[in-house]
């Protein structure tokens, strides 16, 4: 929708700055002191003792390691807490879930939200109940059971997909309100029928909340690890679900470095995302949430 | 389709809407808007969100567990078993004070971030994307980071130390008071980037004549902003509030990778209980809290839609 924004352009008039006052002129000071003690030490902390040997990690502190050994603890993680296969299963779950969601979910708003009348009333407020309204976490896997799917991919994607529907249908068909009809009485004019009406216009439209649903959807299913353990638990690895074994398994060992050490592992996808497309995340947040 | 059959003979609703919809817009909708496109999202809400609730209220009332292959039904006997052993109203009361603590706290830290932050300059800038690298972390990696950040010979203690040049060692999450208190802050600290941008989301949709028209008014600075700029954030307010609180109530990961619902089960939020008895084996007994959480999040949530409902009607 938004056209992107590159280089000078995308800069805004900016007022020339006004001090105004001692308090105006500590807010940069404040700024990186609240930086610097609320984010830097937490994260600091993880740096460090993903770095260090499993004997200075024994109880973990701010000091440099004696020496940096973060290779090597990454790639012991990597093997003993089986990343490459955990990383598979999370993509496995990630991204069938978060196309479905998406796809039927739009489907099922852009009528929810043309239509009025009493049974469409009802139908959205059964679906968009799943805002609220918490899972079955146990009867959820008796019913998996029940089905065959138990433990397998397809019903994690099925879970997923039920409880982020809601969500999506919440966000979509509030926006789809705001599109004016017209729109799609043109495209009906040249004879476009609901499917065409829906995939060429409705669509593109919705790419700015779509995206919004994508980038909160994916957060959470990626580091989901209470859905996950009921359903495919010991059957399928997932990196959370890896990383609550890795922690667990040093119970009594206190394995700092590693479980550190997979964090970064873990982490790092989503922040490499991050960091390349931060405008468009931002943007589409902000945009989504408060129209 | 049948569901498409159900609306065209379904009586027009005329009487209670006077300029509700008549049957040949509904016909014409039909053909424009065929509500077979709901079918395949609402099968799946159906199969994986719907069933699974409505057999929450059946297998609550069983002796389901691993231990037998046959379910049968024991009437309330789940219940009051919880019920005499005192787990289900500690873990209730657990559960809300957390999720109220957690909205208190997400929302003051966002709200000062993102005033603090509202200024588009360079380092501004910079730190918003640093506060919202937790919001990308696994809560469970933030619950295992503040237990190491926490422990008593932990770097808290030694930068207190430090800072107050005698030796602290307290134990951050040894209190059956206050460590339920801390989750929640560490919760609100994982989260507080999220609400700060839609702060500042909400910010910046204040157009600045407003804030002007109030100063030329003879307006202090402090009033421009709390009697102006303040109640126009009302719509951000909502939904930052009613996520902090029901993804809280939701919440497991951070509690468990924290504490694990120690000290003496004193943060056993209702998602660990239902964890750890499903672990044990105890399927009904897990039903039974699931069923619980489900009925307190109904009974809370009401208000709260009702306000993003309103808050929809306004926009």
């Amino acid at each position: 929708m938004t056209a992107p924004a590159y280089g000078a352009p995308a800069r805004r008039r900016v007022p020339p700055p006004r001090p105004r006052g001692l308090a105006a002129r500590l807010r940069p000071a404040a700024v990186v002191a609240l930086v610097v003690l609320v984010m830097g030490v937490p994260l600091w902390l993880v740096v460090v003792t993903a770095a260090k040997s499993q004997g200075e990690a024994l109880s973990p502190d701010l000091s440099l390691p004696s020496r940096w050994q973060l290779w090597e603890n990454l790639g012991q993680v990597w093997q003993q807490g089986e990343v490459p296969a955990a990383f598979l299963g999370s993509l496995l779950v990630v991204v069938p879930s978060v196309a479905l969601v998406l796809t039927l979910g739009s489907m099922a708003s852009w009528i929810l939200a043309r239509r009025a009348g009493r049974l469409n009333a009802v139908l959205y407020a059964l679906a968009i109940s799943g805002i609220v309204l918490p899972p079955a976490v146990v009867t959820i896997v008796l019913l998996l059971r029940q089905l065959g799917l138990a433990g397998s991919v397809v019903g994690m994607v099925g879970v997923y997909a039920g409880i982020y529907m809601s969500t999506v249908i919440f966000f979509v068909t509030g926006f789809v309100r705001t599109v004016p009809v017209s729109i799609e009485e043109a495209a009906r004019m040249d004879g476009a029928g609901p499917v065409r009406v829906f995939v060429s216009v409705i669509l593109p439209l919705l790419r700015p909340v779509l995206a919004t649903a994508t980038i909160l959807i994916c957060l959470y299913v990626w580091n989901d690890v209470f859905y996950a353990f009921f359903v495919v638990g010991g059957r399928l690895d997932t990196l959370p679900l890896n990383l609550f074994q890795v922690a667990n398994a040093g119970l009594y060992l206190d394995n700092w470095h590693l479980i550190f050490a997979y964090i970064i592992l873990m982490s790092l996808p989503l922040l490499i995302i991050f960091a390349v497309a931060q405008r468009k995340i931002i943007s589409g947040i902000t945009g989504g949430a408060v129209k | 389709m049948p569901t498409g059959q159900e609306t065209l003979t379904r009586p027009p609703t005329g009487r209670r809407k006077p300029a509700g919809p008549r049957p040949a817009a509904t016909i014409a909708r039909n053909r424009t808007h065929p509500i077979w496109f709901l079918a395949p999202a609402f099968a799946i809400l159906f199969v994986f969100f719907f069933l699974p609730t409505v057999f929450n209220f059946v297998y609550a009332f069983t002796d389901w567990s691993s231990f037998k292959s046959d379910i049968r039904p024991v009437g309330f006997e789940n219940f009051s078993y919880l019920l005499s052993d005192g787990t289900l109203f500690s873990a209730l009361r657990i559960t809300v004070s957390y999720a109220v603590l957690v909205a208190l706290f997400q929302n003051l830290f966002g709200f000062g971030l993102a005033v603090l932050l509202e200024k588009d300059t360079w380092l501004n800038r910079t730190a918003r994307l640093v506060f919202l690298i937790p919001v990308l972390m696994s809560a469970l990696a933030v619950g295992y980071l503040f237990q190491a950040l926490l422990k008593p010979d932990g770097s808290l203690n030694d930068l207190l130390s430090a800072v107050t040049g005698q030796p602290v060692d307290v134990a951050w999450l040894g209190s059956t008071t206050w460590t339920l208190v801390l989750a929640a802050v560490i919760h609100a600290w994982k989260w507080m980037g999220l609400s700060m941008l839609i702060y500042l989301a909400g910010l910046k949709t204040i157009p600045q004549d407003v804030t002007e028209a109030a100063r030329i008014d003879g307006a202090s600075s402090g009033q421009a902003f709390w009697s102006v700029r303040f109640p126009l954030l009302a719509p951000a307010i909502t939904f930052n509030v009613a996520t902090a609180l029901l993804g809280s109530m939701n919440g497991f990961d951070i509690v468990q990778a924290l504490t694990g619902g120690g000290p003496a089960r004193s943060t056993e939020i209702l998602n660990i209980f239902i964890y750890r008895t499903f672990g044990q084996g105890l399927f009904a007994q897990a039903t039974t809290m699931s069923l619980v959480l489900f009925l307190m999040v109904a009974l809370l949530a009401f208000p709260v839609i009702r306000v993003l409902r309103k808050r929809e009607e306004i926009l």
